[in-house]
């Protein structure tokens, strides 16, 4: 059921030492990945361990203290606000809580990227709209308002309007956290169909360690904003790091800690 | 770490950073106004128009539904000002100059600066809560990740509403202020209602309109750049949002009181 997808050779995605500090607190600490072409690159970490500001950093919205991103041997920081665009519309981004805007129903939000950035007929548009509505399982629903329909459907309805201009590099961010098992499965279905049929380069962002497995071609985990450990499924589980063990298998106990016990801890406690 | 604990607690460097991140602040300010205008004037013609469609939606949201308030409000600031400077007037024997009064107060100060205080509170605000919220539910970063630029697609519509809308309520302000000290001034003081008209044609003048229409179209600009900016610079969830609904007001209230005090001392000087 869960095919996974062919992995070609060349890097098409690099990211080089990048680092960036919000407010005096580092929270990517010079991060290195490749992504090639046509891959799923599964970036795994815990909660707030910088997963969605490396991707935003990879997506251009973000400009890092230090470092580089690279896509297509572009790096896209030094690049105009025209040849930025050109990038981004090769470029579709499902967002956490789906990003739809709220003012417009779901079919002119998929519609969006077409009408602003192609001079397609309207009707061709509509078919399209309703074509992608059909790939997510949401035919009918394309009048509904994003707060008229639950959780799962916004981040369906999200994906359907991140591939709706066909493009050639796809994020998710965490598609799947707080969805139910079946609506979960389901998604990571779609990103398996979207990475072989459309042919796309996938980097999804995640903590939910059935979907990793499930759709990665490789694995990358982040901690401490580093990439601690990069390699496929298989590697990772057979990975001799105690960090990426305790991750997969979820335990308490380990490298990853949640008591503060120090100096530290103590002198914070006594702050006044 | 202890340095800079004991340097913020330094007042002239708090006085220091606070000015500092004035100096930002107003950079901001004018940048996004320059942005607005950029979009305005020069994006049609590199083949980007500012988004149209919005506008009116935005036109009847400022507009229309501020109208009842923004009357009442005139009307009972026209009977107010009547029956304040009648007493005044009466012991001169002058009550007739009433009516000037009135309407030259009205059309030059008070129809301009109570409009856009009452515009400020209800859509300076909710143009902050809209943005907002759209800011901290990642739709901004949508935008961007289309290749829509957010000040051209979001706060260029805006603009034009309140740059239209605003002097348009500001009419509808003068004139029922007008009504309000002419109800006074027929009711109350007994005037003759033609001769209270005529005495008003006679002693208002074109500059007194034309002025007030001036700093209405200014207010408009403080409205919508305060209001958009708070928006789209939101942090921290629905209550950031909350915040910068409350910072975007207090902020166009004093910049408006701040523009109708220099331009009004302009005119003067220019004895327009
Ligand atoms: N715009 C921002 N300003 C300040 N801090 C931020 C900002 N965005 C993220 N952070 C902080 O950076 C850290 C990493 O956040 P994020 O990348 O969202 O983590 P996650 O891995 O859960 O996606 C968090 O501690 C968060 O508070
Ligand atoms: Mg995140």
């Amino acid at each position: 059921m869960f095919k996974k997808a062919k992995v070609d050779s060349e890097p098409v995605i690099e990211v080089r030492n990048l680092v960036k500090n919000f407010g005096g607190r580092r929270v990517l600490n010079g991060v290195n990945l490749k992504i090639y072409k046509g891959e799923v690159m599964v970036i795994m970490g815990g909660s707030g361990c910088g997963k969605s500001t490396l991707l935003r950093h990879i997506i251009g919205i973000l400009k890092p203290d230090s470092g580089q991103v690279l896509i297509e041997g572009k790096d896209i920081n030094s690049l105009k606000a025209r040849e930025l665009d050109k990038i981004r519309l090769k470029i579709g981004m499902l967002f956490q809580s789906g990003g739809l805007l709220d003012y417009m129903t779901i079919k002119e939000n998929i519609a969006l990227p077409l009408t602003e950035h192609t001079n397609l007929d309207k009707n061709v548009i509509d078919i399209i709209v309703n074509l992608k509505l059909s790939m997510v399982n949401m035919r009918g629903m394309g009048h509904l308002l994003p707060s008229e329909i639950s959780g799962g459907m916004k981040k369906r309805a999200g994906l359907a309007r991140a591939i709706a201009h066909d493009p050639s590099y796809v994020f998710y961010d965490e598609p799947t956290a707080g969805l139910d098992p079946v609506v979960a499965g389901v998604i990571d279905k779609m990103i398996l169909d979207f990475s072989k049929k459309l042919s796309v380069t996938s980097v999804v962002v995640t903590h939910e360690m059935q979907s990793v497995f499930r759709i990665a071609s490789r694995i990358a985990m982040l901690h401490m904003g580093e990439i601690v450990e990069v390699g496929t499924p298989r590697q990772i589980k057979a990975s001799k790091s105690k960090l990426v063990q305790q991750f997969i298998t979820g335990s308490p106990d380990g490298p990853i800690s949640f008591s503060q016990l120090g100096d530290d801890y103590l002198t914070e406690l006594t702050k006044k | 770490m202890k340095d800079l604990n004991s340097m913020s607690k330094n007042p002239i460097n708090a006085a220091g950073r606070a000015a500092n991140n004035f100096s930002f602040f107003i950079w901001d300010i004018v940048s996004l106004f320059f942005q607005v205008l950029h979009w305005l004037f020069i994006g049609p013609f590199k083949g980007k128009a500012a988004k149209r469609d919005g506008i009116f939606e935005q036109m009847v949201f400022v507009g229309v539904r501020s109208i009842i308030i923004v009357s009442f409000i005139s009307l009972f600031i026209g009977i107010v000002l009547a029956m304040q400077s009648a007493y005044q007037l009466e012991q001169m024997g002058a009550v007739i100059f009433v009516t000037g009064l009135v309407a030259v107060s009205v059309t030059r100060e008070l129809g301009p600066v109570m409009t856009a205080l009452v515009v400020a509170g209800r859509v300076g605000a909710a143009i902050t809560a809209q943005l907002g919220s759209m800011k901290v539910t990642e739709q901004i970063e949508s935008l961007e990740t289309m290749a829509l630029n957010p000040v051209r697609f979001l706060v260029v519509p805006r603009f034009l509403a309140l740059l239209i809308m605003l002097p348009a309520l500001t009419v509808i302000a003068d004139l029922s202020g007008i009504f309000g000290g002419f109800i006074i001034g027929t009711l109350n003081l007994n005037i003759d209602p033609h001769l209270y008209l005529d005495l008003t044609k006679e002693f208002l003048e074109w500059k007194d309109i034309y002025t007030g229409l001036l700093k209405s179209a200014v207010f408009g600009v403080i409205i919508c750049i305060i209001g958009c900016y708070n928006g789209l610079n939101t942090k921290g969830g629905a209550e950031g949002v909350g915040k910068a609904t409350t910072e975007s007001v207090v902020t166009s209230f004093v910049l408006i009181i701040l523009a109708d005090a220099i331009l009004t001392a302009i005119f003067y000087f220019a004895k327009v």
